[in-house]
């Protein structure tokens, strides 16, 4: 047999940790490991100002900030970027966080000098544009709820469940109910849900759900009493599941004195298909960096409008619109029912933009079937898997996302941590985990509506490439894994035990002697 | 629909797989009432030219910025950011990446993070500095409820020179909490709130330079605060005064906030900027909001990791320091590359030209019969007393083509003291044809 | 010396009128490694079942609740540089505060070695 050893190989070579160092994957050292203070990537003159206005005040404190010039920043940071996995370089499928393709025309249209070159508080007259676009994206916002008004100006999911609980407070004190002090917020919820209650001031009481992954009407109605404030319920949950019983809930707490807040971070199932405010909703935050496409960023910015019912309209934040003819009006003072400011100016412009191209671009046509492309790619995964995986609350179909739990690698050795950073030596970013936490070992699989049906194919045949594996006992696979990423696990405990949050030349001298 | 991968057939298969009928059925757990029983009033979707034209039309009605003389500051600030910052920031790698949860494949979010919080601990020099805030008026609200954290007292003064819109946030985000103490704004930079300072007192939140302009020496405040046990928070909505003005840390602040749009984010009519927040580092497990640590990988590689998460709420839920999850993680990076590209000279050269272009704005306005400029100090922004009221003045010279600047009015309505004063800045970007004008704009409104 | 159990996990090894107070050798492990432990201020009385620590791992906090009414007399001051010692030696070194009972008639409600061992099984 002759053995031609000559060429390029052609199988792949057992990826190691040396990959990390080659040209394609580079180590990249510390901006104050390259820059120093003579390097700068700006030219600007050294203007005199030795007649100084600073009443003697001028820095004498070292600034200690390295420059780069422009070609040394650009490899720096394309580097490092390279370090990143992305929507854009593969499938991305964590579970409540809705990484969908980031459409360009957003970013084009967000950068137009009539957007990014105004400013907050030039005067209102020459801002019709920008207030065009507020106006707008609030009407899609509200027609796609079916609520009659919308608080811009909340900075993310969080801030507008503050948003949205803060009119709720003041609804309560205006009606002379301010004494209810409870928040009802089923196990299920996102961790935004009772630390926002307990922002407020409320106790908060815990619901738990039913053996379908849901929360029935009696449960709710036993918690409710006149003490309680409000309901925060996520619809669809963070299970996946659609809440059947969200009417009559509603009803119940509307009966009882009290309100629904619902967080809509999953409304990316049903937009265009369902409208919360015929649900019974009084207040949703919209992430528009989820259901709305603006880009995630690495962590923000995102932005998070509320849309609110009738009985909560009146105590919006400021500020807010007013159309007088063809002419917008930006109120920036609260009346006395408004509960106040969120924050210094009129919030996420530049999501705003972004957000309303895509709803353009869409139409409503195009985010119903998008909502119902989102709900088809999760039930198709689920499908596909639930004969390997286990998914809990089986047999019914899910909305956008796939829950699934760890009782298919009970015994095996492999636990949900270890399965998902296997993932990313198949070439995925790893599902959402451990989240929710009302199902054991959670993996929750979001796939949005923009994968393919290939994509979706090729994740499936990964997935239970490695259950089989897990089940085969070939724990190594997870144990050590990731073994193709630029590192392998860190040492959180290292991290949390002797923090070091910043760079000093002295961290690097113990480092070089250790 | 260009965004969406799936033709009929692909549709109708994955059905099959399914084992379902129609999509329909996957909606079964919705009451059929609510389900797809509207027909929204809204368009359906449009090729990328129809709504990129609809966009630019919108934008259209807007006067940019910088198409002639400017003089808006008050918090937000219009600098030049340099080409390769928005080239690097639109990179898929930085854009569309999450929160980077999962360490080893983010690690360039990570490591940027690190250089970022160190950056921002050094311009405000500070020991330690988080991963971003939404913008600073929402970052003040967080370190007044820090201060409290830390202190267990209640009480909080905000000074007269705090920015109108800071101190509303603060007031709203603490509503139904008891002591927050408001001072009467300040445009002439007096400031008594040392005399304010007792036992109970928390902390007190001083801006500088302040809304009117005027730079305040916090080092006395910081004295007077610690004496009573008290922490000093300062403020900066002009991040680039750094880069020529002392630090906020090297004057004895306990937690500093700022919004660092000045550095590498465009004005976008307010919004998205990013918040700065730094402090002491005994205060660290107090601090809202994320923070990015170093650490080594199982094989001993250096790398960074999110840390000290325990004080976060998708950990501690109902205990948490804040619900703050999402930050400004874009704009931080911004930020981050236009200060690389600055470094420390740039940053300083950058600043001198500022306070240049500011002092030749003032010496223009000084020579407008009937008008005071109120400074003796300021960075880049000032406040000037008219004869008359500042906002119709300031809507007639729009019409002009000239954006004079802030009529404090507009932050504080129905207060007669302020109704004459009108706040303006100047940046590198102010021209001396643009001062030129606006000068005499004046002359001629006021003659 | 008798040693007591809480439901949540707490110990409380009693001598005489003090008890020293930690978390199970189970706790410390379903925790994981422990980065940071909250004490309580040296003097500070609590009843039985008020938040009094708080440790954390780095996944989890998690609130340590007085098995006793009592005083705090002492914490262990280690725990601040080493909060590993938790995790090495839980009933030992990793001890968390001495408290002075106020009433010891509340050690009945509490569980022996045998029934938390039956707790935990």
């Amino acid at each position: 047999m002759s053995m031609n050893t000559q060429g390029r190989p052609t199988a792949p070579q057992a990826a190691s940790a040396a990959a990390a160092g080659s040209a394609l994957l580079p180590e990249e050292p510390l901006l104050f490991e390259i820059g120093d203070h003579d390097h700068s990537g700006v030219d600007l003159p050294d203007v005199d100002v030795s007649d100084d206005r600073l009443g003697g005040l001028r820095r004498q404190s070292p600034l200690d900030l390295p420059g780069l010039t422009e070609p040394e920043a650009m490899r720096h940071y394309v580097r490092l970027s390279r370090r990143n996995y992305s929507i854009d370089s593969g499938m991305y499928p964590l579970g409540s966080c809705t990484m969908k393709h980031n459409p360009r025309l957003n970013e084009k249209m967000a950068r137009l000098a009539g957007f990014a070159d105004v400013h907050p508080l030039q005067p209102v007259s020459t801002v019709q544009g920008a207030l065009g676009v507020i106006d707008e994206l609030a009407r899609w916002l509200m027609e796609l709820t079916n609520t009659v008004a919308v608080a811009m100006s909340p900075k993310a999911g969080a801030h507008g469940e503050l948003c949205g609980m803060m009119a709720i407070r003041a609804a309560h004190d205006a009606k002379g109910q301010g004494h209810r002090n409870i928040v009802l917020v089923p196990e299920s919820a996102h961790g935004t849900n009772p630390a926002t209650a307990a922002f407020l001031g409320y106790t908060v009481k815990s619901i738990d759900a039913n053996e379908n992954g849901t929360v029935d009407v009696e449960a709710v109605k036993a918690a409710l009493s006149d003490d309680v404030a409000a309901i925060m319920l996520t619809n669809p949950n963070t299970c996946g599941l659609f809440e059947p019983q969200v009417i009559e809930i509603a009803q119940a707490v509307h009966e009882a004195g009290a309100y629904f807040y619902c967080d809509g971070a999953n409304f990316n199932a049903i937009m265009g298909v369902v409208r919360p405010g015929d649900l019974g909703i009084d207040a949703m935050h919209i992430n528009l960096h989820k259901t709305f496409s603006t880009p995630h960023g690495g962590g923000g910015p995102g932005a998070g409008p509320v849309v609110l019912s009738e009985a909560l309209a009146p105590y919006a934040p400021v500020p807010f619109l007013r159309r007088d003819g063809d002419k917008l009006e930006l109120i920036e003072h609260a009346g006395a029912e408004s509960f106040g400011r969120l924050t210094a100016f009129h919030g996420q412009m530049g999501m705003y933009v972004r957000a309303l191209t895509y709803m353009l671009s869409h139409g409503a046509d195009g985010l119903a079937q998008a909502a119902r492309d989102a709900v088809l790619n999760a039930n198709y995964i689920k499908a596909k898997l639930r004969d390997v995986m286990s998914a809990p609350f089986n047999g019914q179909p899910v909305m956008h996302e796939a829950l699934f739990d760890d009782t298919f690698l009970k015994g095996t050795g492999v636990t949900t941590l270890d399965f998902a950073k296997a993932m990313i030596d198949e070439g995925f970013h790893p599902m959402t985990m451990y989240f929710p936490l009302v199902v054991h070992g959670a993996m929750l699989i979001e796939p949005t509506e923009s994968e393919s049906l290939q994509t979706l194919d090729v994740f499936i045949a990964a997935m239970r490439d490695l259950v089989q594996d897990a089940k085969a006992g070939n724990v190594e696979r997870f144990t050590s894994a990731p073994r193709r990423a630029p590192l392998s696990r860190l040492d959180e405990t290292r991290a949390a035990r002797q923090p070091r949050l910043k760079w000093t030349p002295l961290d690097n001298s113990r480092e070089a002697a250790e | 629909m260009r965004y969406l991968p799936h033709s009929e057939a692909d549709r109708a298969g994955m059905l099959a797989a399914i084992g379902a009928k129609s999509v329909d059925e996957l909606f079964a757990a919705v009451p059929a009432r609510v389900l797809g029983t509207f027909s929204p009033d809204l368009p359906d979707h449009q090729p990328e030219f129809a709504v990129e034209a609809h966009m630019r039309a919108l934008a259209g009605k807007n006067r940019v910025a910088g198409d002639g003389p400017f003089f808006v500051g008050a918090g937000a600030y219009r600098h030049h950011v340099p080409a390769s910052v928005d080239h690097l920031i639109q990179r898929s790698e930085w854009l569309t990446a999450y929160t980077p949860y999962q360490p080893e494949i983010s690690q360039g979010t990570l490591q940027m993070l690190f250089e970022f919080q160190t950056q921002v601990a050094h311009l405000l020099g500070m020991e330690v500095a988080n991963a971003s805030m939404y913008d600073g008026s929402t970052a003040t609200a967080e370190a007044v409820l820090m201060a409290r954290r830390i202190t267990k007292k209640d009480k909080v003064i905000l000074s007269g020179g705090l920015h109108p819109q800071y101190r509303d946030t603060v007031v709203t985000y603490l509503s139904g909490l008891s002591g927050l103490e408001c001072l009467t704004p300040s445009p002439e930079g007096q400031g008594d709130i040392v005399d304010h300072i007792d036992d109970d007192t928390a902390a007190i939140v001083v801006q500088t330079p302040d809304f009117y302009g005027h730079l305040r020496n916090v080092s006395a405040l910081a004295d007077a605060a610690h004496a009573r046990g008290a922490l000093l928070i300062v403020v900066v909505t002009e991040v680039v005064s750094l880069g020529l003005v002392e630090a906020p840390g090297a004057l004895g602040a306990d937690i500093v906030v700022a919004d660092g749009q000045s550095i590498g984010n465009p004005l976008t009519f307010g919004g998205p900027y990013v918040g700065l927040l730094a402090c002491r580092e005994k205060f660290v497990r107090q601090m809202p909001g994320r923070l990015c640590g170093e650490t080594v990988d199982a094989h001993g590689r250096r790398g960074f990791v999110l840390t000290l998460s325990t004080r976060e709420q998708h950990i501690r839920r109902e205990k948490a320091t804040s619900n703050i999850c999402t930050n400004s993680g874009l704009c931080a990076l911004a930020f981050s590359i236009h200060l690389s590209l600055l470094g420390e000279r740039g940053l300083h050269r950058l600043a001198k030209l500022n306070h240049a272009r500011a002092c030749a704005l003032a010496d223009a306005l000084a020579g407008v019969p009937g008008a005071e400029v109120l400074n003796k100090t300021f960075f880049n922004e000032m406040t000037l007393r008219l004869p008359v009221a500042a906002a119709p003045l300031v809507e007639r010279l729009a019409e002009k083509g000239i954006i004079a600047g802030l009529p404090v009015s507009r932050l504080e309505p129905g207060k007669p003291e302020v109704e004459n004063l009108l706040v303006l800045a100047a940046t590198e970007l102010t021209t001396d044809a643009d001062i030129a004008a606006l000068a005499d704009a004046l002359k001629g409104e006021l003659a | 010396m008798t040693i007591r159990y809480t439901e949540d996990h707490e110990y409380i090894r009693v001598e005489g009128k003090i008890g020293i107070v930690g978390i199970s050798n189970y706790a410390q492990e379903q925790l994981g490694d422990i980065v940071f432990v909250e004490l309580p201020s040296v003097g500070a009385s609590y009843k039985k079942g008020d938040e009094v620590a708080v440790v954390e791992s780095v996944k989890a906090a998690s609130e340590i609740y007085a098995p006793v009414s009592g005083k705090v007399v002492e914490v262990n001051e280690k725990l601040n540089d080493e909060p590993g010692l938790i995790n090495a030696d839980a009933a030992g070194g990793g001890w968390l505060l001495k408290i002075e009972l106020a009433d010891e008639g509340e050690l009945d409600a509490l569980m022996d070695e045998a029934a938390y061992a039956d707790h935990t099984a």
